[in-house]
């Protein structure tokens, strides 16, 4: 066991609570302008998606493509809350609870996803997926009491970006211990060879069935604080468009990383925007910069599969056991190379 | 009783395109194990290069047959999608064959919505839904209260006949031989002197132009406008999946089905509920028969 310094205990928690600090501060002295902090607030809210995904698709190797349907259920049962069912007073002190409603809402749907998955893999649980998010949508359009195809609005701006900050690094946090426990194991098992995961006895079935709430729970999350954000949310924002961008930024990052979907929520979004006013400058339509995520995607896959992170990780996203194990690991490895080299020499 | 008869041959009209364009799905499904996310779009492709060429066409030659119109307007769709259906295998998938399979599902889902995106964005295409001009006369043949166009006549007479070529094509030439061989074990076909990558290639310019040939009969009856390989795609790929994926014949009645599926669904509830309809017999097949109904249930090897 190493020593912990300083820095190793109260590094983290510290910069955390500048970052909080500076969420708070930011908009409310002006120095930001209106629209970096939205885009602060997508970033965040991406990054939430990503993390989501990619513990279905990066950690357990599964294959969603119907994110998008968990999202949501998460943004019309917390706007369905705010809206209708608490006093306008209290809104803004209940907000994390519908926030919670939403994301559990969703959870609930990840459970019905859930169990298909024990039968089929692969391909097959796509279409599953798929069938999952379309399902949804024509749900929604469907039903006249949450507008319909127009939509749902009436919410009010709740979402500030010292809550996204909130959310996201107890996203970050929930996630991190959830991929280190001996259950990440079991996750990350499945995703090598599922055959050999259950004759080790891990708990495929039970895995699988929280992984896949999990993930719907923290989609639902990120679905109440967009709804929240817009203030109006309609079933065509939720469709197989949404669910490829979140594919993008996992790949984009980086599969079973955590630091990898920061980082690709972070650049794709940035991106994004940025095409945006690039665009503009150069005087092309803007209905091209939906051409360039597709794009993204078609040639991540192609020329960098891994991603930016592929597979790495963050020193400060890695608990601090695990951390002084691989340091030990990495000397001895070192070790032995040098022993290596001796004798060869 | 008028009523029902009419509906079926709605249903027909209707499964015609959606079995052909299922036929791409399950062909590349059954030599590649991949599920082309892409043909969908690649439909919706074929249907605008039948418009630009037949407006083309009937403009240079204004006093052309209409019979020459639509075979030269089939033609055309059909090798100009075979061409582009060949250039995303060669430069999307083929890289991507030794590659995890999800990473080709997941580069196809990323080609469909270049397709689409690009599309709307390109000017001369745009938003806009478009109509194809009349390629063939249409006249309107009542039997007894029910009324046939010659239209919806041609839709499903082509379809029949491009359905039974396939189908012979892929049972009894040297090139179907290949093909179900390479389905079959695709490490041993390359030793039996099959050209592995020409007949990959050769299935996705097959499966293309059948495509086209129902994306030129769509346009005939119905408006086009570049998000419809979203709807139409996933119909017909509900259709592969109905019907058992890799199974030619599966396609063909998974077509069927949901052509039926599409038209009787109003007779019992509101229209809105066709979507809902169809994902939901997908899901439940998918769960309790994920093979489909002619398909054969594969064991995992470990």
């Amino acid at each position: 066991m190493m020593k912990k310094t300083f820095w190793d205990r109260w590094g983290t928690p510290l910069i955390l609570l500048i970052g909080f600090a500076l969420s708070m501060a930011l908009p409310a002295s002006g120095l930001i302008n209106p629209y970096i902090e939205l885009v602060l607030k997508y970033i965040g809210i991406n990054i939430i998606l990503t993390i989501s995904l990619n513990l279905v698709n990066g950690y357990m190797g599964e294959f969603s493509v119907g994110h998008a349907g968990f999202m949501a259920i998460g943004a019309y049962v917390s706007s369905i809350l705010t809206v209708w069912v608490f006093p306008a007073a209290w809104e803004g002190v209940l907000f994390p609870l519908a926030l919670l409603a939403g994301g559990i809402a969703a959870g609930l749907a990840g459970l019905g996803i859930a169990f298909p998955s024990f039968k089929t893999r692969g391909d097959y649980l796509a279409i599953v997926t798929l069938a999952f998010n379309m399902i949804i949508k024509s749900v929604l359009e469907n039903l006249e009491v949450l507008g319909g195809p127009r939509g749902f609005m009436g919410m009010s701006k709740l979402t500030t970006l010292w809550w996204v900050y909130l959310v996201v690094v107890l996203v970050v946090y929930l996630a991190r211990n959830f991929v280190y426990s001996s259950f990440g194991r079991g996750v990350l098992s499945i995703r090598e060879d599922e055959t050999a995961a259950s004759l080790v006895s891990v708990n495929t079935r039970q895995v699988k069935v929280l992984t896949f709430v999990f993930s719907a729970f923290l989609a639902g999350l990120a679905g109440g604080l967009f709804a929240h954000e817009l203030q109006f949310i309609n079933p065509r924002s939720f469709t197989i468009l949404k669910s490829t961008d979140m594919l993008v930024m996992v790949y984009l990052g980086g599969i079973g990383s955590l630091g990898g979907s920061i980082l690709g929520a972070t650049v794709f979004t940035v991106v994004m925007e940025g095409l945006r006013s690039v665009l503009q400058l150069l005087n092309i339509s803007q209905e091209w910069r939906l051409v360039v995520a597709p794009l993204m995607l078609i040639l991540l896959m192609l020329f960098r599969p891994k991603g930016i992170m592929g597979l790495r990780e963050f020193r400060f996203l890695i608990p601090l056991q695990e951390r002084s194990e691989a340091i030990q690991k990495a000397r001895e490895a070192a070790r032995t190379q040098r022993r290596i080299g001796e004798v060869q020499s | 009783m008028e009523f029902y008869i009419q509906q079926v041959l709605n249903a027909l009209q209707v499964g015609s395109v959606y079995a052909l364009i299922a036929l791409g799905y399950t062909m590349v499904y059954g030599i590649l194990t991949m599920i082309n996310f892409a043909h969908g779009d690649i439909f919706m492709v074929s249907t605008y290069l039948a418009f630009f060429f037949s407006t083309f066409f009937l403009a240079v030659f204004s006093n052309a047959s209409p019979l020459l119109v639509f075979v030269s307007t089939l033609l055309v769709a059909m090798f100009g999608t075979a061409l582009l259906a060949v250039l995303i295998e060669r430069v999307a998938y083929k890289p991507l064959r030794t590659a995890p399979r999800i990473s080709a599902v997941i580069t196809a889902l990323g080609v469909g919505l270049f397709l689409e995106n690009f599309m709307v964005a390109f000017k001369p295409v745009g938003p806009a839904p478009r109509f194809l001009p009349p390629l063939i006369p249409q006249i309107n043949y009542t039997f007894g209260g029910v009324t046939v166009s010659s239209i919806q006549i041609v839709i499903i007479v082509v379809s029949a006949l491009v359905m039974f070529l396939l189908d012979t094509i892929v049972r009894r030439t040297m090139v179907g031989m290949a093909m179900r061989a390479i389905s079959w074990d695709k490490f041993t076909a390359p030793l039996m002197g099959i050209p592995v990558d020409r007949v990959i290639s050769l299935t996705f310019a097959l499966g293309a132009s059948i495509a086209a040939v129902g994306g030129t009969l769509y346009g005939m009856a119905y408006t086009i406008d570049p998000y419809m390989g979203i709807r139409i795609g996933w119909w017909a790929f509900i259709s592969a999946v109905v019907g058992g994926i890799g199974n030619i014949r599966g396609a063909m009645l998974g077509g069927f089905i949901l052509g039926f599926v599409e038209i009787f669904t109003p007779v019992f509830l509101p229209s809105t509920y066709r979507d809902f309809v169809a994902f939901s017999l997908l899901l439940l097949l998918l769960i309790f028969r994920p093979t489909g109904i002619l398909g054969r249930p594969v064991a995992q090897k470990v």
